[in-house]
């Protein structure tokens, strides 16, 4: 368990700012569900939850979602089952219970840039940007290798787009961490690709996602299923040399790479509609 | 019959489901001091100095304690009946640590933050030893776990040794072994790992501790064992067990884990050192990490047949890890022979060895299938390889070389069979699950196949000539009844199903019985509930206290009825002049009656009256097994060696089923438990020897996501020696899983998966080297 | 530092730190059924529902709870023993160290969900951990609750 010494309610995230900021051991606490989990000691625990970042907006050109939106409600908004494919609510969705769901926010789990996170990975092949109250606005893929600095995670930013997008994890058990996840989304002919839970952060796989772009529209012009399965499969051999997978506790590194590409064969599919 | 083989709701049904404060944490007062123990980081280590000074200074904090302060008597805590066969290993606090999470030091204090400051402030130089952490090491290793000359063992266990790491060891053999190998026609001989399964009762170890009026130690515990409780808390303590009492609430859960003493000690001896009453909650991580769980075998068995499937001869040998302290690990390590060989008892002949060994790893104890779980496992695994090997439709293989009706069993201690419908348990679930159409595979798609696979399963009803049953049942004064029993329910329905069985004698209605809390100053005494011994023994125990008070009831109402002539002393009193249908007494000769209610309050009033208390005892010489058959079908895909459970169906003869709804959720329960050894529960060490796997967040108990659906049917027989013909029930259901998923993978794939759990990424493996020795 | 709750209906002053989290609050405040079974936020067996969502309350900080509704089976016990008396007639209440979380879900549910399959309820399940039944008792009980039963 992490202790406080003093909680805060801000009413705005001008004050919260200047909470967390005026003593070095002044920490954010969103969902608590990881957090309670370690043994930080925290001055004053600051609280989001009056700040008015419970939001999911659509702004015309993109969807927001605010820091302090639950899980649960970026599985059920039909905002998000709407567009993206619906990758985004699809993703969340089979974590642990609606209990938990219920808890954790959007802005917790991106700012922790976990590495088994389900939400991070299809982020990340969408044109999303992270809103930060001091850094301002980063691209997704900027911020996920940025150290943790003390700043606070307004908002997540998704651009909207005429996409097709599919997000596949693998899992022992259903409520379990995922043992690798992938995501691939298809914007105008172009490709993306990231992988997650690898066991580490999520990242993008830029040569896999040129070849699926380059080969691809081979693919279209014949419509021939096998050449898409040989296609998946060339695919499969550059993600395995591009991404690194790593072995933990839940899976070895060879077996995490093998899933990765039945994975990347199955995206293929659902996005090309076969 | 009114109450037996009916779906009667369990009597504290409604409390629980509506949230009702009674499990011991809501009932413990609240100014118990919070009892905290600070555990060992090492795996094996001396402390050479322990400075505990400054955990004593911190506020709130009312009493520190180490090895100096507790009684130099080692003991067991192993739950089992005195004298007991688990080795005398233990201290409550010892010099020497010997697992990561062992014991160091407890600290008492008015709250819990206080608690745990103290225990950071405690200053513990250790000496760390090399521990011995590979149990195939163990033997004979340099590196001994328990190295002290007070070792003791009650009896003269063959083979023991601790300077040797050895828990146990021996052989028990039967016919011409090597004889029969030399003349069989195939062989099959390989290894069968299972890991160390967590119990994962939802509550986890607590307790609370009070001096009560007379200056007695009272122990409100969620224990399996309230009476091993009393007595082992009187060792450990050194005070008389006079001087304690035991209570037990409802429990949320135990499965073999609260068959051991876990946490009764620290609160115990904080109260008995401050005259304070206390309290220990077991967090999920000591629960885990701190306490017992299943015994970690590797066991190897050959098997010898003819062509035509005729099994000659099995020998089994079973190398048992028992972790860091001796508990259970006699008796568990027995049951993987004696509970899995006797189901072929058509073979000539049979070998089983076993070595059970000490390491410094968390120690095994207790979990339901206690051993028989892990040898059905290595052996059903093997007869299911040697029916591949012949050719032979597994099933089949089964009814050729099954235990039958009336057959006496060599490897189960010469008992005799007495009651068996094992044929009809396989028959029916090969039906349930349409075998005949389903067997071996079918393929769905390039690259996902659906499999059936199989496996039997026996168990015993209670230890044979060692558990032991009291039950009393007084009338009260208002023609109701109580019903006095000193076995634990947590949560398996006990009282409810011993009440029926007390009904149904008396021909009473269930709600004219209320059974009593137990509690060792007032309850009969009783092994308590393990060994699938509840219904049977204590069943029995409470057959005979009814029919004992039967006869009560009919003679007081005999002489209400006609003092003049009924003059004789109970024991000459003969019962069958009168008819008894539960509400009255009637003389069959002049049709006069009395009623139940003028019976009770006449002898709870008037100078002729006296105390209706029947009572009842039982203890079986003999443990008849129950019997099951699993089926399950499966769904792998082939890519990822991922799998699930389409359907599993279990088909169980525990003789008369007395309660239709509760066995029927015992067997869906421990059916998942199963499924949770065979697919999910995996333990990792790290390489210094800490538990890795010690929360719900990284060992993964089957949600309800994952068990898929399962399916049950009973197919009873008829146990001449259980109360209204029945058998156990509780723990035999968690046996057949995993050799029927490993059959299931070695139909879908051609693999044979030895290990468990099963995960994808092992199948996976499996696969692609089926594939490249394919290739080669 | 004291707060206000809405507990179960009833306007409730509390006193609590900074890091006490609302599952221990609700406890020595007396609402007894609510229950650890992990400290790891996963197993459902404190859930009470906040503003009427289900949430894990060992993970939500009680000072967070300050002038909004907490619900736990005490205040439900009407629709606790409508569910209970399903699961007690299948034998699925077994220990029912669990049931408290789980019912709070499965009455959420109710509210939630009309006419949900197999598959939904499963879903929305899925945090509850059990470990005597196997699941499948409940799954009767719960479908005849919904009235969904085949």
């Amino acid at each position: 368990m992490f202790t406080a010494k003093d909680y805060a309610m801000p009413q705005s995230v001008e004050e919260a700012y200047e909470i967390l900021t005026a003593r070095k051991t002044n920490y954010i606490v969103a969902g608590c569900a990881w957090l309670r989990m370690g043994s930080r000691r925290i001055n004053t625990a600051v609280d989001l939850s009056e700040v008015g970042l419970d939001f999911i907006n659509d702004t015309g050109d993109a969807i927001e979602m605010g820091a302090m939106t639950s899980y649960r409600s970026v599985e059920t908004s039909s905002l998000l089952q709407e567009n993206f494919s619906g990758i985004l609510s699809r993703a969340v969705a089979s974590i642990i219970g609606i209990q938990f769901r219920n808890v954790v926010t959007v802005g917790g789990s991106v700012y922790s840039r976990f590495g088994f996170s389900d939400f991070l990975t299809p982020l990340m092949v969408l044109d999303t940007s992270v809103h930060m109250y001091k850094d301002g606005v980063l691209p997704l893929e900027e911020f996920m290798k940025m150290p943790y600095t003390k700043d606070i995670l307004v908002k997540v930013s998704v651009k909207k787009a005429p996409v097709i997008a599919s997000y596949q994890m693998f899992r022992n058990a259903e409520a379990d961490f995922p043992i690798v996840n992938l995501a691939l989304s298809k914007t105008d002919g172009r490709f993306k690709v990231a992988v997650g839970a690898r066991p580490g952060r999520a990242v993008l796989a830029p040569e896999t996602a040129g070849y699926l772009t380059r080969a691809l529209e081979d693919f279209r012009n014949q419509k021939d299923p096998k050449a898409l399965d040989e296609n998946a499969a060339q695919a499969g051999k550059i993600l395995g040399d591009e991404v690194g997978f790593g072995s933990n506790m839940r899976a070895a590194a060879w077996y995490r790479e093998k899933i990765a590409k039945v994975l990347l064969k199955r995206a293929i599919r659902e996005v090309e509609g076969c | 019959m009114r109450y037996v083989s009916r779906p009667v709701r369990k009597i504290d049904g409604m409390s629980l489901v509506t949230g009702k404060p009674l499990y011991t944490d809501d009932l413990a007062p609240k100014e118990c001091l919070i009892v905290k123990a600070l555990r060992s980081p090492y795996a094996y280590a001396r402390i050479k100095n322990i400075d505990v000074s400054k955990a004593k200074m911190v506020k709130g904090v009312a009493c520190v304690l180490t090895y100096k302060d507790v009684p130099k008597v080692r003991f067991t805590n192993a739950g089992q009946t005195y004298p007991e066969m688990s080795s005398y290993d233990r201290l409550i606090l010892d010099e020497y640590v010997r697992y990561v999470g062992d014991e160091v030091a407890l600290v008492a204090a008015a709250n819990e933050k206080a608690a745990i400051q103290a225990l950071k402030l405690i200053k513990v130089d250790y000496e760390v030893l090399t521990p011995v952490l590979d149990y195939k090491k163990a033997k004979d290793n340099p590196v001994i776990v328990h190295n002290y000359e007070d070792y003791h063992n009650n009896y003269d266990f063959q083979g023991q040794n601790n300077k040797r790491n050895i828990v146990v060891e021996g052989m028990d053999e039967h016919g011409d072994v090597e004889g029969e190998f030399s003349r069989s026609d195939v062989i099959v001989d390989h290894e069968y790992e299972n890991l160390a399964q967590e119990q994962c009762m939802m509550e986890t170890f607590r307790t609370y501790t009070y001096m009560d009026h007379n200056g007695r130690l009272c122990v409100v515990t969620s224990t399996q064992v309230p009476f091993h409780v009393r007595r082992i808390l009187s060792r450990a303590l050194q005070i008389p067990q006079s001087r304690i009492r035991v209570i037990k609430p409802r429990i949320g859960g135990g499965f073999g884990a609260k068959q051991t003493v876990v946490s009764e000690f620290y609160p115990a001896i904080i109260t008995l050192k401050t005259g304070l009453p206390a309290k220990i909650i077991y967090t999920r991580k000591e629960a885990f990490s701190a306490s017992n769980s299943r015994h970690q075998m590797c066991i190897r068995v050959k098997i010898g047949a003819d062509f035509d499937g005729t099994i000659r001869a099995i020998e089994l040998d079973t190398l048992s890890n028992q972790g860091a302290y001796g508990e259970h690990g006699t008796t568990t390590i027995g049951l993987s022979g004696h509970k899995s060989l006797p189901l072929y008892n058509q073979a000539r002949a049979f070998r089983f060895k076993y070595t059970g060994v000490y390491t410094n790893t968390m120690p095994a104890g207790a979990f339901r299938g206690y051993g028989a779980t892990q040898g059905l496992f290595a052996l059903e695994s093997a007869v299911n390889e040697l029916a591949v090997k012949l050719g032979m439709d597994p099933t089949r293989l089964r009814e050729k070389n099954m235990v039958r009706f009336g057959e006496i069993m060599p490897a189960y201690y010469n008992e005799k069979m007495t009651s068996s419908a094992l044929d009809r348990c396989i028959y029916r679930g090969r039906e349930m699950i349409q075998w005949d159409k389903k067997y071996p595979r079918t393929q769905i798609s390039d690259t996902k196949v659906r499999a059936v696979g199989m496996a039997i399963a026996m168990q015993g009803s209670g230890i044979a000539k060692v558990d032991t049953a009291g039950a009393e049942i007084k009338l009260n004064d208002d023609g109701f009844y109580t019903l006095k029993i000193g076995a634990t329910d947590m949560g398996t329905g006990c009282d409810t199903i011993l009440t029926q069985i007390a009904a149904e004698a008396l021909l009473a209605d269930m709600d004219q019985f209320i059974v009593a809390q137990v509690d060792t100053d007032i309850s009969p005494f009783d092994s308590g509930s393990y060994a699938s011994a509840t219904t049977y023994v204590t069943g029995m125990a409470v057959y005979n206290a009814a029919c004992d008070l039967k006869n009560k009831i009919i003679f007081a109402g005999a002489k209400m009825l006609d003092p003049e002539k009924y003059t004789v002393p109970l024991e000459k009193f003969n019962p069958k002049k009168f008819f008894f249908d539960g509400a009255n007494v009637t003389e069959v000769s002049s049709g006069k009656s009395v009623s139940i209610h003028d019976i009770a309050i006449h002898c709870a009033g008037n100078y002729t009256g006296t105390y209706l208390n029947g009572s009842g005892f039982y203890s079986s010489p003999t443990s008849p097994p129950p019997l099951m058959a699993g089926f399950v079908e499966i769904e792998l895909d082939k890519e990822t060696g991922k799998y699930e459970i389409l359907d599993y169906v279990g088909v169980v003869d525990c003789g008369t089923v007395i309660n239709t709804s509760l066995a029927r959720v015992q067997t869906e329960g421990g059916i998942a438990q199963g499924i949770g050894l065979a697919m999910y529960e995996d333990v990792k060490y790290s390489d210094k020897g800490k538990m890795m796997t010690n929360s719900f967040m990284q060992y993964k108990i089957p949600s309800r996501v994952d068990v898929g659906k399962i399916r049950v049917a009973f197919e009873s027989s008829y146990e001449p020696s259980g109360p209204y013909g029945a058998k156990s029930i509780g723990e035999i259901v968690v046996n057949t899983p995993s050799p029927a998923i490993a059959d299931a993978l070695r139909n879908a794939a051609d693999i044979n998966m030895r290990s468990l759990p099963i995960t994808p990424e092992k199948v996976l493996a499996a696969i692609e080297e089926a594939k490249d020795n394919g290739e080669g | 530092m004291l707060i206000h709750i809405v507990i179960n209906g009833e306007k409730r002053k509390i006193h609590c730190g900074p890091d006490d989290m609302l599952m221990e609050v609700l406890r020595d405040a007396g609402y007894k059924s609510v229950k650890c079974g992990c400290d790891t936020t996963n197993c459902g067996l404190c859930t009470v529902w906040l503003d009427d969502k289900p949430v894990l309350s060992c993970s939500v900080p009680a000072m967070r709870c300050n002038n909004r509704n907490v619900t736990t089976l005490e205040g439900v016990q009407e629709e606790a023993a409508l569910i209970g008396s399903l699961l007690v007639d299948e034998g699925a209440d077994q220990c029912g160290f669990c049931s408290p979380g789980l019912i709070m879900n499965i009455i959420a549910m109710k509210r939630e969900l009309k006419d949900p399959t197999e598959e939904e309820i499963l879903h929305y399940l899925a945090g509850n951990l059990c470990r005597c039944t196997g699941y499948m008792s409940q799954l009767r009980a719960v479908k005849k609750y919904m009235g969904v039963e085949e």
